[in-house]
């Protein structure tokens, strides 16, 4: 285990060029370029908050104003989640040319997707921050210390389940083709398009086991709601969790790696 | 001396799904209840069977054998794509493997970003290739395109450049599979000029090609692979010659069998044989252009050839070097006694042009008298034809030409030369100059 740890430090320089590379390749060849960096998460946003203001006024039930950047901070980040999951379940697959030809640890593939993602989040963190800016929230420095956890968490948790499903998916392809599903009623099931207040008294207890809500309400709580940031239990909870998960991942990985270059 | 790879008794096992595998899903792995229980393998196939040799540092080391005797395998094994099954594997040292040039390209890049990160993954840190970048760029001949995306590039300059990126990684052990196969004549020789730059520099070189003349002139020692075990080992040449008979041997018999199936196949067909201009004659009437007509057999069967053979120096083969005798033996029945009888050979090659065709007619021999079981035998004491697969066609027939019994295209043999002349016939020559013209090999060679 520790093996392996050492030996994706050592492996980071191709970590990080492989990651510029995705950056780079993603975009090339649009008009618009790297700019759609930032024109994706607003349109995403436009679409939402056209569908929850002008089309089901009602669903929102409690009114949270402004919706929008309420809807901002749970959508971006799992903006990130979704598709890095997306990603690294696919990612041995994509890259069995690579597996098969060169030597190198597998398990940078996954880790690359979801590295590039977050990158993707990280470049649409400026739209939030005009967002916030436009609407004039009162953010306390305090509260916005605790974002670069939040994000470290939330990476840790994405990092154990695309290790995980990026080794069972070279196995079993059904994967691919479940998670699409399962990431969306996982999108319905946490507080992203209505807030944590509308659970009815019986659904609390999904929400607690649901370790995305607990990033999603830390998230609304530190750049939404005023006040204290409230839910630190949780999300240290969920960090000890993560970090446990990851360590799963990376020893599930090892364990079917020999795997990887007969079956991709 | 020290060694560069040592492999201890390696085997690798491929598993082989059965069909009720073949379709596992997460649903059934899940029902059955086992994960881990459908991740075994329940039938499997030795890719490498035992394994063992040491290659020493700085020598050339050959592997051949046929599509699929492992090879490849064994090659992902020493470069450690794969684990072996058991056994161990050593290496030390370095290695670059040219296992397929550029993998991990990425086609919207440039050339330029894809250098830097094909590098990478060999191995190289970022400094390494920037000292090293402009000479990458000159040996894959790119100094124009190297900032254009990889999609852009013809196939001959991906290569070039995988090629390069992967050599320049300065590596202790190279290990090659079949990269010569694919480049131009240029390329192949650029690659050669490389390898032996490399071997100058002591380093160690592991090829696997089925180039067999690469590997006699470039390697120090070869090892034959068959289904996974060695069959052979140690000089070159003498390899090369084991696996070439072999090659041999397996396709004789293949062409054996495939005579064999075909004979057996035709029966003597009594009407008119089919030709190309589909007209229909009378039984019996002699057809129009024997030599167009399809693969078959057919005739009146009043004396039928039973049997064909054709003899090499050691008895029955379908293989000749050009030049060596053949001798075509045909078992003949007579079921009634027969005055009018010419029997006949001619050969044709693939094209369909005869190279050669006479019978006893043609030759003068008057027939007398055919009764019961005989045997014709025509030796052509040195067989002249330039390489290639050839069809024999045998014939008993009338003066007038009506087939008794006509074997149109079912036998085959094969011609094999070092000399790749042109043409059907090779005539007897010597080539003779003058002092002052003059050949770095002699004429003798």
């Amino acid at each position: 285990m520790l093996a392996n740890l050492r030996e994706l430090v050592r492996y980071r320089g191709l970590i990080q060029t492989l990651v510029t590379r995705e950056l780079k390749a993603r975009y090339r060849g649009s008009v618009l370029g790297f700019f759609w960096s930032f024109v994706n998460p607003l349109l995403l946003l436009t679409v939402y908050t056209i569908v929850f203001s002008v089309v089901l006024p009602g669903f929102r039930g409690v009114e949270i104003e402004p919706y929008a950047l309420f809807l901002f901070c749970g959508l971006l980040p799992w903006t990130w989640f979704s598709s890095g999951l997306l990603e690294s379940a696919n990612s041995l697959i994509a890259g069995g040319n690579l597996i098969k030809k060169v030597v190198f640890p597998a398990e940078i593939l996954p880790i690359v997707a979801v590295l590039s993602n977050m990158f993707h989040f990280f470049f649409a963190l400026p739209i939030l921050g005009c967002f916030l800016l436009f609407y004039m929230r009162p953010l306390s420095l305090i509260e916005l210390a605790w974002f670069p956890v939040v994000v470290l968490v939330q990476l840790m948790l994405t990092l154990g389940l695309g290790l995980v499903l990026s080794a069972l998916t070279v196995h079993f392809r059904d994967l691919r083709d479940l998670l699409g599903n399962l990431l969306t009623l996982w999108f319905f099931s946490t507080p992203i398009i209505y807030p944590m207040v509308m659970v009815p008294a019986g659904g609390k207890f999904i929400m607690d086991l649901n370790p995305f809500a607990h990033l999603v309400i830390s998230y609304q709580e530190i750049l939404f709601y005023d006040g204290p940031f409230g839910h630190w239990r949780w999300l240290m909870a969920l960090a000890v969790a993560s970090v446990a998960l990851f360590l799963i991942g990376l020893a599930l990985f090892d364990r079917l790696r020999d795997s990887f270059a007969e079956e991709v | 001396m020290s060694t560069a790879i040592e492999l201890h008794a390696v085997t690798k096992l491929y598993r082989r799904y059965a069909h009720r595998r073949q379709f596992a899903t997460l649903k059934s792995a899940l029902i059955s209840g086992s994960l881990v229980r459908d991740l075994r393998p329940d039938e499997t196939f030795t890719a490498v069977g035992g394994v063992s040799f040491s290659v020493p540092t700085g020598s050339a080391f050959g592997i051949i054998g046929r599509n699929g005797s492992g090879k490849s395998t064994l090659l992902n094994l020493i470069a450690g794509i794969t684990k072996p099954t058991s056994g161990e594997v050593q290496v030390n040292g370095r290695i670059s493997a040219l296992i397929e040039l550029g993998a991990g390209f990425h086609p919207e890049i440039s050339g330029r970003e894809n250098v830097f990160i094909n590098g990478v993954m060999l191995g190289l840190s970022k400094r390494e290739i920037t000292e090293r970048f402009d000479e990458i760029v000159r040996f894959a001949e790119l100094e124009a395109f190297i900032d254009a995306p990889v999609k852009t590039y013809s196939s001959g300059m991906y290569m070039r450049l995988g090629f390069a990126v992967a050599v320049h990684v300065d590596p202790d052990i190279l290990i090659v599979d079949e990269v010569l196969a694919v480049g131009d004549e240029g390329f192949s020789l650029k690659c050669l000029d490389k390898f032996s730059e490399f071997k100058r520099h002591g380093k160690t070189i592991l090829l696997v090609t089925h180039g067999l003349n690469t590997v006699q002139k470039f390697c120090d020692e070869a090892v034959w692979l068959d289904e996974g075990q060695i069959k052979g080992q140690g000089d070159p040449r003498r390899v090369v010659h084991m696996y070439l008979s072999d090659v041999a041997a397996a396709e004789e018999k293949l062409l054996a069998a495939e005579d064999k199936k075909r004979v057996e196949a035709t029966t003597l067909d009594k009407t008119t044989p089919r030709t190309g201009s589909d007209e229909s004659r009378g039984d019996g009437e002699p057809p129009e252009d024997m030599f167009r007509a399809s693969e078959g057999r057919w005739g009146s069967g009043d004396a039928t050839i039973t049997n064909v053979t054709i003899d090499g120096d050691d008895g029955p083969t379908h293989l000749f070097q050009s030049g060596d005798q053949m001798t075509v033996r045909m078992k003949v029945t007579a079921s009634v006694p027969l005055d009018d009888f010419v029997f006949g050979i001619s050969i044709f090659n693939t094209e369909g042009i005869c190279c050669y065709g006479t019978n006893t007619d043609i030759e003068d021999f008057k027939s007398e008298t055919i009764t019961g079981d005989g045997e014709v035998s025509v030796v052509i004491e040195h067989l002249d034809l330039v390489e290639g697969t050839y069809k024999l066609d045998v014939a008993v027939h009338t003066r007038e030409g009506r087939p008794y019994d006509y074997h149109r295209l079912l036998h085959t043999f094969r011609v094999k030369s070092d000399i790749k002349d042109i043409g059907i016939y090779r005539p007897r020559h010597a080539w003779t100059f003058t002092p002052n013209i003059r050949f770095r090999n002699g004429p003798g060679e």
